[in-house]
């Protein structure tokens, strides 16, 4: 799976970084490095929901799960990264 | 536009209404079978402006669309000459006036340190082959009496790439010439432009189906904040937005990640130059082919932040838009890898979004925040030399002892003390153009206060270090070192 966190100008002044950075210790966190793959991505085009986290690149069958191969995530700051990850995305991971 | 003008020339302003009136047939359709009808519509007489009679300059005209539609076929440089638009100036050097009134005095005599001038006949005489056109005559005489002729065209080009050929045109070595623009800009008939390649950027924008097929990025120079004038910076992002662009980048975000990438080499080389001003770098590659070992292994932030962008969307297009007439070539160099798919300069985009019925001046504002405040200010001459001591220090390396090169005569000076081992510094800034990108040859307007506008879009940045930029860095290139961590720390 690829997270994608939007550091288009208006969520960087939201914060982008200090998602990247919780990101990428959460990822550690739950031992998932070898499934995550985490990247930045210019806008993702949801500026007024900023900080913006997308998943992709998923397995068939979490797509099928899914009924969908994007996920986003909004309003994502530092604080609720991990809460977010948690209840969004690690599920994901283990189908 | 009536009560003041948007460009400093009228020069640049027959160039902006051909640009304007191609793109809009380009946006229309049928632009093969209407070009023809261009001349007429911009002169459409009965009397001609600036040439003897209307159907030269319509004839002129029709060269300046070839030059909008990519130039002469086989002349691979960005500069070139329109030969019919070369007025053939005179270039005789010193001429005597009949002002002279053979005065006792002839301060003009003792002012010439090569013993040039005679008085014969109570007239000051010029000796042609013992002259070198210094002009130290013509400030001395005190009846204003001599004037140098030199042709504009040759006094621009630092790089002497521009002579005459039998019939008196201009015609330019394209093995001298760095494409630095100096002459398109300076050129008081419009004789030598630069071509355009605004056909390619509007067949990527259709093409996209509005960013269905891929998205299309434009990368903006940091230059861009002197050249907004009716409109806000903000408002100029969202009038290229509204031309089709999906994002609007700033390379000033490629500059950071440049400063980051010099810094480390520097570390590992001891002596470099920089290498993002792709006229610099071919002036040392064509004068000063010893030093070439010494240049930055590093991008230029054009292409670092379109590396950037296609990390993250490899389908991409990229659309760097300036004020250089040189990165219309370097986009094409193999070093760049295909990173940027075109270039267009700030004339160009002015008449696109004319073209296009799009006034900025009634738009919102688009932020455009990503960049850091080192990165935004390499737009003027001095801009890397002041960041990167700082940034160095940041990452532990000292002892960088930076020179400001602003213009290619004073490269030349620096560039042979360091050859003959007598530059008492250790890192070279290059700029082709005087003052730096903010002076650029396809710069809207290059008024002083471009520098001031610069120094406070640099200062507005949110990010005072490049770190937040380097991260991005990392994250693309997978660096998960003790950089990483340090960088966190921080943040």
């Amino acid at each position: 799976m690829v997270i994608k966190v939007c550091v288009g100008s208006s969520c960087h002044l939201k914060g982008s970084y200090d998602v990247i950075v919780a990101m990428k210790e959460i990822i550690k966190k739950y031992d998932v490095e070898d499934l995550v793959d985490l990247q930045a991505s210019f806008c993702l085009g949801y500026c007024a929901q900023g900080v913006t986290v997308k998943a992709d690149n998923m397995e068939a069958a979490t797509v099928e799960h899914l009924g969908s191969d994007e996920l986003f995530l909004h309003n994502v700051n530092k604080d609720n990264a991990e809460e977010l990850f948690a209840k969004e995305i690690y599920p994901l991971l283990n189908i | 536009m009536s009560t003041h003008r948007v460009f400093d020339t009228d020069v640049q302003q027959i160039k902006y209404a051909v640009l304007k009136e191609v793109i809009r047939r380009a946006y229309e359709g049928g632009l093969e079978n209407s070009y023809m009808e261009i001349p007429e519509i911009i002169c459409p007489g009965p009397k001609s402006k600036v040439r003897c009679c209307i159907y030269k300059e319509r004839a002129i005209l029709q060269y300046r669309i070839e030059m909008v539609l990519g130039g002469k076929k086989g002349n691979d440089n960005v500069v070139q000459v329109i030969d019919a638009a070369c007025d053939e100036c005179p270039a005789g050097g010193i001429y005597v006036t009949p002002s002279c009134r053979g005065c006792m005095m002839h301060a003009c005599q003792d002012a010439c340190p090569k013993g040039a001038i005679t008085i014969v006949d109570h007239k000051c005489t010029v000796d042609k082959t013992k002259c070198i056109e210094c002009g130290k005559c013509v400030k001395a005489c005190p009846y204003s009496a001599l004037i140098l002729q030199r042709r504009p065209c040759m006094q621009a080009c630092k790089v002497k790439a521009i002579s005459m050929d039998e019939n008196q045109t201009a015609v330019i070595d394209n093995n001298k010439c760095i494409a630095c623009g100096a002459c398109v800009y300076k050129c008081p008939f419009g004789a030598i432009t630069d071509k355009s390649l605004v056909l390619d950027v509007i067949d990527i924008l259709q093409k996209s189906e509005n960013n269905t097929k891929y998205n299309v990025y434009a990368v903006v120079a940091p230059a861009i904040a002197g050249q907004c004038r009716d409109s806000r910076l903000g408002q100029v992002v969202s009038a290229i937005k509204a031309l089709g662009f999906h994002q609007v980048v700033e390379a000033a975000l490629g500059a950071d990640i440049t400063l980051y990438h010099e810094a480390h080499e520097w570390a590992e080389k001891g002596i470099m130059t920089t290498s993002c001003c792709p006229s610099f770098v071919m002036f040392i590659e064509k004068n000063f082919p010893d030093l070439v070992k010494y240049i930055s292994s590093s991008v230029s932030p054009m292409v670092e932040a379109a590396q950037l962008i296609k990390a993250g969307d490899p389908t991409a297009k990229v659309i760097f838009i300036g004020p250089c007439a040189a990165k219309k070539l370097e986009y094409n160099l193999e070093k760049t890898h295909g990173a940027i798919d075109s270039v267009m300069s700030f004339e160009e985009l002015q008449a696109f979004v004319d073209a296009r019925g799009i006034d900025p001046a009634k738009l919102d504002d688009t932020l455009l925040d990503n960049a850091s405040f080192y990165g935004r200010i390499f737009a003027k001459s001095g801009g890397i030399a002041q960041g990167i001591v700082d940034v160095a220090k940041q990452y532990g390396v000292e002892g960088i002892k930076p020179c400001q090169m602003n213009g290619i005569d004073e490269c030349r000076t620096n560039l042979l003390k360091l050859k003959m081992g007598r530059a008492a510094e250790n890192f070279f800034e290059g700029m082709a153009c005087d003052g730096g990108c903010i002076n650029g040859p396809l710069c809207i307007t290059h008024s002083p206060r471009n520098v001031v506008d610069v120094d406070k879009y640099g200062s507005e940045a949110r990010e005072k270090t490049i770190d937040n930029s380097v991260a991005l860095y990392q994250l693309r290139n997978k660096e998960h070192e003790e950089n990483n961590e340090h960088v966190a720390h921080k943040s």
